[in-house]
């Protein structure tokens, strides 16, 4: 049936069929070069990206240090921390799930509220945390009834705890929660949920030690982000642990003996510059902290009067009065503008041109040499002291004992204090310096301001032999003690040293200004000087008054520094008592107290606590 | 010649048994060895499993391979008396998608009837082979290029893939303008109509590009040219099958290992990149063994169409392989980043029936050609404007 027009249709059918085949064949081609390209040329960069898109680095929060006292107290420990979450994608209703939550626990309105925001924006699959700290009741009683609660997880992360509290407050501060500012700094391990960090005290000196390396976890992840399983795990390293010089029991008795007060108590090693205790009263409980303060309790530490949020050790200012007066008794014999013997006249005032300047003692001391003024603390005698040896002179004597600057302590705050000289007061008030600002500066009013940790300082260089100690608290670092240089001796003249050692011995043991403090442990007696600081001038109206009927805040503070024992001295501690009254009535019984305790734990103390190492576990992974 | 005339037997054996035992199993033994490789990357995407997609692959596979056989061995003459009006009712079910389709994956492409969901543009393919062959198959080679012929080939091509191009289905028109104008070319086109029109649409491309493509359409090639510029928005499918691809290597990372796939990374890698998922876990070893059999399989299907009589027949075989052709070299392109993503299947290894349905049913056409490549059919049968 074929006829010739069929044919060459056929022909003409075949050639085009053929064409198409080659051309096939060409395409065909391409495609095999291109995978080829792709499979074989470009197989490790595309390995890699395969690699990279599985695989997910997450890290593992690493357990935080441990603190110690010296003797091995734990003073700061990570505790289990039950919490609460909700896995938004295994509930059909977050809100319901949670409000199912509250009908067994008490969780706050707001808190729902918060984590059923957080819910919204949160990966479906990622855990979001509603509260923490829980108490064992509550999650015992949440596990008990996981059945009925559907997307509720609990878990136990790590909560730093303090237990002591209050009595340790202001030396530890505290860990809390991130802020988006720290995360800029890392972003990736403070990212981590419940991740905390050093916020005051050593937690906040010590943080980079305390905090550890982190651990990673290698994760494989699907295309949303969701966790397959985990390929490979490194634990990272514990945080180190930190020993502190503190004595837990001397610091516990100083908290206490200034219970219901405003005041401070420094206890330092001299030869070291190691301090035994370090206590600003009242406290506050920094367990407290970790977790959410409520405004509540915010409020009421702010507003209450004794200021418990205040490290009054470092940052509270203090006029030193009369426990300044060694410092300025060494000036004197330095300069050379006074001998111990050289003798003043006390009448009970002394006049400089129309100003009268009294002595604490109406009618005065009679005649004084140096070592009767000091146990005397005679104001006259200091006056006429100061005037012959000038504000240069003392405030450079003061200067070496480490008045008017900081040290660089690991309790982050420590103010400088103010050691005037005439620069200062022309800089400052604009005006020149006069000799009636030398008297008060030779009592250790006027402008002198000190905190109880410089007093402290002060009181070790004194008693150490004029050897510039450094104060410190912080003994070793995982394990590692800390290498202390040896301190800068000040050259001060030994014989200047043995007067006023007298006269410091004088004022404790020898019926003095706290002849009421004297020690009674054996061989370890205590040289001391009493202090009262004018709040303000008293007027007409209150001068004379017994200290109980002026009001508190108007009350004189009360200041006393000492070291023991007499003969080569081995601790320095230093007291003040806000509104406290007279230094020897009120802050030398509790350096009495303090200095007993010490002297009897003495030998405690020449052991050091080593702490073991840890073991490197795996810390367990965070939700 | 009257036409009773022309449908009488060529004298071969053309009983139910006879065209069994003269059909051309190679076919149907590559066509299943194709569609064995699609199972086991369904069964390996699935995470292991046969649910949900392999299973159910392997019904259709078993419906489609029954409508294949029944396919073939209905008579080519009957096929070319039926051409006609299966293109007009495939053409009907075009207009009525604009009007009853239902939405799905941004596309009006589906017709509900009863629990079946319809896809005209996929039976378009195969009505177009038919009809087309048919009025080719009264056109004598020096008629071919006359207006007259030409222009209701044309017409015949553009009503569809118009329709098509509305819904919008990019891939499809192309596969209906691309098949249509190879069985034109096939035909015998004289080559002054072709190269000038070659060029004339060389000069139209950037015309087309700024009035024809819808938004999401030209966001695709853009992508396509620089898959970089957004890897976590539109281009990231060809990044990530690229990368899975790669990845795979020579022989690949396993069945089952193929992370990209098992990882979600490879956006629908049980339908559209599933190209990727053989490349990932088998590697260029296991493409070239697929590439290879895509190979055989045409060659099979270009032996049918030079050694069947009648233009219908040769027309079909080519119009089939033509089609399968193209989808085979858009989808691979697609997934080797050669061209931008359309939704176009691997056919015989990606999941959906529809798709699957219609290649069978092409290769039961394809199978049809072979058993009766000696039937005669004379030109005048195609009817009017038959030479």
């Amino acid at each position: 049936m074929m006829d010739g027009r069929d044919s060459v249709r056929f022909r003409a059918f075949t050639r085009r069929a053929a064409l198409l085949s080659a051309g096939t064949a060409g395409l065909f081609a391409l495609l095999t070069g291109r995978i080829f390209q792709l499979s074989v040329l470009q197989r490790e960069q595309f390995t890699m990206m395969a690699e990279d898109n599985r695989i997910n680095l997450q890290l593992l929060a690493p357990p935080r240090g441990r603190i110690f006292d010296r003797g091995g107290v734990e003073l700061a420990k990570t505790a289990q921390n039950f919490r609460l979450l909700v896995i938004p994608e295994r509930t059909k209703d977050v809100r319901a799930a949670l409000e199912r939550v509250a009908q067994l626990i008490d969780l706050p309105p707001h808190r729902i509220a918060k984590a059923v925001r957080q819910a919204a924006h949160a990966k479906p699959f990622n855990p979001v945390l509603v509260t923490e700290g829980l108490g064992w009741d509550d999650f015992a009683k949440i596990n008990l009834n996981a059945p009925d609660l559907e997307g509720i997880e609990t878990d136990a992360g790590e909560l730093r705890s303090y237990p002591f509290g209050p009595w340790l407050a202001h030396v530890l501060g505290y860990v809390a929660g991130v802020t988006d500012k720290d995360i800029e700094k890392e972003p990736e391990l403070l990212s981590l949920p419940g991740f905390r960090i050093g916020r005051s005290g050593v937690e906040k000196a010590a943080d980079d030690a305390l905090r550890g390396k982190p651990g990673a976890s290698h994760n494989e992840v699907n295309a949303h982000g969701r966790v397959i399983r985990e390929l490979a795990r490194t634990p990272g390293t514990p945080g180190q642990d930190v020993v502190l010089s503190l004595d837990m029991e001397v610091q516990k008795l100083a908290q206490e003996r200034l219970a219901g007060q405003s005041g401070s108590v420094v206890v330092m090693d001299v030869n070291t510059g190691e301090l035994i205790s370090i206590v600003s009263a009242p406290g506050f409980d920094p367990n407290a902290f970790t977790t959410t303060v409520t405004s509540a309790l915010w409020k009421q530490l702010n507003e209450d009067p004794l200021k418990p949020l205040l490290n009054k050790a470092i940052t509270g200012m203090y006029p030193p009065g009369s426990t300044y007066k060694p410092v300025v008794a060494l000036a004197a014999l330095q300069s050379g503008a006074m001998t111990p013997a050289t003798r003043v006249h006390c009448s009970g005032a002394t006049a400089l041109g129309r100003f009268i300047f009294h002595c604490w003692k109406r009618g005065g001391h009679g005649s004084m040499d140096m070592v009767s003024a000091i146990k005397n603390s005679c104001d006259c005698y200091f006056y006429e002291c100061a005037r012959r040896t000038g504000i240069e002179e003392i405030a450079s004597m003061s200067r070496r004992f480490g008045l008017g600057q900081a040290y660089g302590l690991e309790i982050p705050g420590e103010k400088k204090g103010l050691m005037p000289d005439p620069e200062w007061k022309l800089r400052a008030r604009n005006d020149a310096w006069r000799d009636g600002d030398t008297y008060n500066v030779g009592i250790g009013q006027g402008a002198v301001l000190t905190t109880p940790l410089q007093l402290c300082v002060m009181t070790a260089r004194l008693a150490n032999g004029g050897k510039a100690v450094i104060p410190h608290v912080i003994k070793s670092f995982g394990g590692a003690p800390r290498i202390m240089t040896e301190p800068e001796d000040l050259g001060l003249d030994p014989a200047h040293l043995a007067i006023v050692h007298r006269g410091m011995d004088a004022v404790t043991n020898q019926g003095g200004t706290a002849a009421r403090s004297r020690l009674a442990v054996e061989g370890f007696d205590m040289a001391g000087k009493t202090g009262t600081a004018q709040v303000r001038r008293l007027t007409a109206e209150l001068r004379g008054r017994s200290a109980d009927s002026i009001p508190w805040e108007f009350r004189d503070h009360a200041l006393f520094i000492a070291f023991a024992p007499v003969v080569q001295p081995r601790y320095a501690i230093s007291v003040v008592i806000e509104h406290g009254g007279g230094g020897s009535r009120n802050a030398a019984p509790v350096a009495k107290d303090i200095m007993t305790l010490v002297g009897q734990r003495d030998p405690v103390r020449q052991k050091i606590f080593v702490p073991p190492t840890r073991t490197v576990s795996a810390p367990p992974r965070q939700a | 010649m009257s036409f009773s005339d022309a449908f009488s037997s060529s004298g071969r054996d053309l009983r139910l048994w006879g065209k069994l035992r003269s059909l051309n199993w190679g076919v149907v033994a590559l066509v299943t060895a194709i569609s064995c490789i699609g199972f086991g990357l369904l069964y390996s995407v699935a995470g292991g499993s046969f649910e949900p997609w392999a299973e159910r692959q392997m019904v259709r596979f078993a419906i489609g391979m029954a409508l294949l056989i029944g396919v073939a061995l209905i008579n080519l003459r009957t096929w070319f008396q039926l051409a006609y009006p299966i293109y007009g009712v495939s053409l009907l079910l075009l207009v009525a998608v604009e009007f009853v389709g239902r939405m799905g994956k941004g596309a009006e492409r589906w017709i509900d009837i009863g629990p079946l969901q319809l896809q005209p543009s996929e039976l378009m393919k195969i009505a177009l082979i038919l009809a087309l062959s048919r009025f080719l198959h009264g056109v004598l080679l020096d008629d071919v290029s006359r207006p007259t012929r030409l222009l209701p080939a044309l017409l015949l091509i553009v009503m569809p893939a118009g329709l098509v191009l509305l819904q919008p289905n990019l891939g499809t028109a192309a596969i209906l303008i691309a098949g249509g104008c190879g069985l034109i070319f096939l035909a015998g086109l004289s080559w002054k109509i072709i190269v000038p029109v070659i060029v004339l649409g060389l000069a139209v491309v950037p015309i087309g590009w700024e009035f024809a493509l819808k938004d999401y359409q030209k966001e695709r090639v853009y992508t396509f040219l620089d898959p970089d510029s957004d890897p976590l928005g539109a281009g990231y499918n060809i990044t990530q099958s690229k990368i899975a691809l790669g990845s795979g290597g020579i022989f690949g990372k396993g069945f089952g290992q193929g992370t990209q796939s098992r990882l979600n990374f490879l956006p629908e890698k049980q339908t559209d990149f599933i190209f990727t998922v053989l490349g990932e876990e088998f590697g260029l070893f296991g493409l070239m063994i697929l590439m290879g059999l895509y190979l055989a399989l045409l060659i099979q299907g270009l032996r049918i169409a030079l050694s069947t009589r009648s233009q219908f027949g040769r027309l079909v075989a080519m119009g089939v392989c033509l089609n399968f052709l193209l989808y085979i070299l858009i989808n691979t392109s697609m997934s080797m980043g050669l061209i931008p993503v359309v939704g176009i299947p691997l056919p015989l290894v990606s999941y959906g029936g529809t798709a699957l349905l219609t290649v069978l049913f092409g290769f039961g056409l394809l199978l049809s050609v072979q058993i009766h490549r000696s039937v005669d059919i004379p030109r005048s049968a195609s009817g009017l404007w038959s030479s």
